[in-house]
């Protein structure tokens, strides 16, 4: 953390929708944007820099969004840039434009990210052949499900597992308005019926493609202290990376995600996740990344990640309720997403989640967003009250 | 003859982004497709072409209502430009010399980069008066002027022609909302030491890897540098082509590659005996579901060989009995 504290004090969220074609890119991020301004009682004039987000460029093929957006966020004549960590993107976006208020270099920041899938195709804009390489000829998913049958086979975990999670998010996204899948119906037959892509990841265990933008306003200390909108504290921020591929390299549980959550809650003094936190919004695109990120995140030991979802701690009626607003599984514009869940948990603890509130006894929870090969991740603590206080 | 050491490498959305425009870009590109061209009243009342969505100087939302919007030009003055000596086909609006310019259109306060037709350089300066050459066959994009070209004194300005793409009387044509944007970036990629070693080495049907001088650990490939220490890996290992697979799944989307096999298919992570970092590779030769962790493999080779990673086709279970959990627990 830097000297100053900070505080979310406005969030700001379109609808994710699987095509938004009724407004150009600029649309879409003014949408979110203008939203959270509103929600932080300032207009355009109150805002010191702006920072964005997104993740690969070839998804809408526009290189450099942050010039063409610039006036569509207010940024004529203010400090502005971008930040691109792949699918960790929204939360170091979102950490970065903090950092500009905790370092004392600005008082108000606007924070922004978005994805516009369908300009393109994911999938296409996921592997994107490169020179001299073999490419992997199995698509993204094609990279990620052979790390969850290695979870499997090290953990025992039985194969409902990840239908338990994707059953799960879909019901808590039945109480989101703004999120993409709504699935009334949805129950434990409809996923293992439904069509195996890439075994042992089905059709249902994988996140959507959406439209869709997020927005913050990080205030300082005294910016906050005078604002009539609830604040959510920033309480701990953290990033960390790791190549690709290394020897020895452990894939299912990156050390890059077990130091950044190490360096994460020594800073917020966090001793056991699963008490301290009232809810987590976690990255989970393919649903089997729920149990391998609570064991990732130090929920509980390594191998046991299965047993609290199975046992239902991580549903909205548990004790550690994740992805209450639906998650990535529900919802997924890339380059946004990440910025969701640190959204999410703000307005979790600021007790603006509408019809999916969190108790809150703690007062804190968990953002977090992950990207590239599980190799980029972001995340932050927000409470409700002033960090020690 | 193409060099293997230099890849012609391009990226290109098949088909093209399909863009969304908004309501404002739209009214503006629903003109164009008419032969019209329209400005959008700024905050102060500046009449701005192309439009914009939002004020470049207060940042409010602007063009929400027909009148906020004004026809300009067809004709207006060169405020400033520059030579395009050589077209470069199919990238530029033309094919033969031209100029860029920055051009004011009669009634507007900004100004609009088009192309102009005034074959040298000679013929065009600031204040040049140059007016559209219009397409017949519109469809709603500025390329719908083909270009604009220098006016005589006291010319006038002709209007555009009548369209000649005009949908069948059943049609309804609504407003432009979107657009199709194709475009395409060619690299050329030179290879580098590793990536020439390791490819040196598959034209002769053998697997290249390196390993740096502080450490044990070799990667196979085009690993220029061992990734934990970023110490070049400059002692050149010869790595079998014989391994492991130590996870994968089995792929039932077709289409995902020029190269993916039909459905349904194994793709693996494989560790080659003498390596310690992970190779994706395509299993055949069994049935997918008879794949499985630990399961010994072999590269199939092309027929001919060439320094390209075509040269390993797939990997093939060997028979061999399975390889020890503990010999690959650390990969996974």
């Amino acid at each position: 953390m830097g000297k100053e504290l900070a505080a979310v004090i406005g969030v700001g969220q379109t609808a994710h929708r699987s095509s938004r074609k009724d407004v150009s890119m600029a649309g879409l991020v003014r949408e979110a944007a203008l939203e959270a301004l509103v929600d932080a009682n300032m207009t355009w004039k109150d805002i010191d820099a702006v920072v964005i987000g997104k993740a690969p460029d070839m998804f809408e093929g526009i290189a450099m969004p942050e010039l063409y957006l610039a006036d569509a966020l207010g940024a004529v004549g203010k400090p502005m840039m971008r930040v691109h960590t792949a699918g960790s993107v929204g939360g170091s976006t979102a950490i970065v434009a903090t950092k500009l208020v905790t370092s004392g270099v600005h008082k108000r920041v606007l924070t922004v990210s978005y994805e516009k899938q369908s300009e393109s195709n994911a999938t296409w804009g996921l592997s994107v052949p490169m020179p001299f390489s073999a490419p992997l000829v199995a698509g993204a998913g094609g990279f990620f499900a052979p790390l969850i049958r290695s979870y499997m086979h090290r953990s025992g975990a039985p194969r409902h597992i990840g239908h338990l999670v994707a059953v799960k998010d879909r019901l808590a996204a039945l109480r989101n308005p703004k999120a993409h899948l709504h699935i009334p119906d949805i129950d434990l037959k409809m996923v293992e019926e439904s069509f195996m892509l890439w075994d042992p990841i089905r059709y249902l265990d994988t996140c959507p493609s959406s439209d869709g933008a997020m927005a913050l306003v990080i205030g300082a200390e005294d910016v906050a202290d005078r604002s009539d909108s609830p604040k959510a504290w920033i309480h701990a921020m953290a990033m960390r990376s790791e190549p690709t591929m290394f020897a020895k390299r452990d894939q299912v549980n990156p050390l890059a995600g077990r130091a950044c959550a190490k360096e994460l809650y020594g800073q917020a003094g966090i001793t056991d996740p699963r008490k301290d936190f009232d809810c987590a919004e976690v990255y989970v695109p393919f649903s089997w990344f729920e149990p391998m990120w609570l064991e990732n995140l130090g929920f509980c030991a390594e191998g046991e990640g299965w047993k609290l979802t199975e046992a239902g701690a991580t549903a909205p009626s548990g004790d550690i309720p994740w992805n209450p607003s639906g998650g990535v599984l529900s919802s997924n514009p890339i380059g946004a997403s990440g910025m969701v869940r640190f959204g999410e948990v703000a307005q979790q603890v600021r007790g603006r989640a509408g019809d999916f509130q969190v108790e809150l006894k703690t007062g804190r929870a968990l953002g977090h967003a992950y990207g590239g090969g599980s190799q980029f991740f972001s995340m932050w603590v927000v409470g409700n009250r002033k960090p020690g206080a | 003859m193409a060099n293997s050491f230099i890849a012609e490498h391009s990226l290109e959305y098949p088909g093209g982004y399909q863009r969304s425009v908004g309501p404002v870009l739209g009214r503006f590109m629903t003109a164009l497709r008419e032969g019209k061209i329209l400005a959008v009243k700024g905050v102060d009342g500046r009449k701005i072409v192309p439009p914009q969505e939002y004020d470049p100087v207060t940042s409010d939302a602007i063009g929400s209502k027909a009148e906020d919007f004004v026809e300009v030009g067809p004709a207006g003055r060169v405020v400033s430009w520059s030579w395009v000596n050589e077209p470069r086909i199919g990238k530029h609006p033309l094919s033969v010399p031209f100029a860029f310019a920055l051009i004011r259109l009669d009634g507007a306060d900004t100004t609009m980069l088009h192309a102009v037709d005034c074959g040298t350089p000679e013929g065009i300066a600031t204040g040049t008066r140059v007016a559209p050459r219009w397409r017949t066959d519109r469809v709603g994009k500025i390329t719908d002027i083909e270009c604009f070209t220098v006016m005589a004194d006291g010319e006038q300005p002709v209007l555009a022609p009548a369209r000649t793409n005009l949908p069948g009387d059943d049609t309804e044509e609504g407003d432009v909302t979107g657009m199709n944007s194709q475009f395409r970036l060619d690299y050329r990629v030179p290879a580098g030491a590793s990536t020439r070693r390791y490819l040196n080495g598959l034209g002769e049907g053998k697997i290249i890897g390196g390993r740096a001088p502080s450490s044990t650990e070799v990667y196979a490939a085009s690993r220029g540098t061992d990734p934990k220490t970023g110490e070049p890996t400059s002692i050149e290992v010869e790595i079998a082509d014989t391994g492991c697979v130590t996870t994968f799944c089995i792929v039932n989307i077709p289409g995902l590659s020029e190269l993916a096999p039909e459905i349904p298919y194994v793709s693996a992570q494989i560790l080659l005996d003498g390596a310690d970092n992970m190779m994706f590779g395509l299993i055949r030769g069994c049935a997918v579901e008879d794949v499985h962790m630990g399961m010994r493999v072999k590269a199939k080779w092309a027929d001919e060989l060439a320094p390209s990673h075509n040269s390993i086709l797939y990997y093939e279970p060997t028979g061999e009995p399975d390889a020890p959990y503990e010999h690959y627990k650390d990969n996974l």
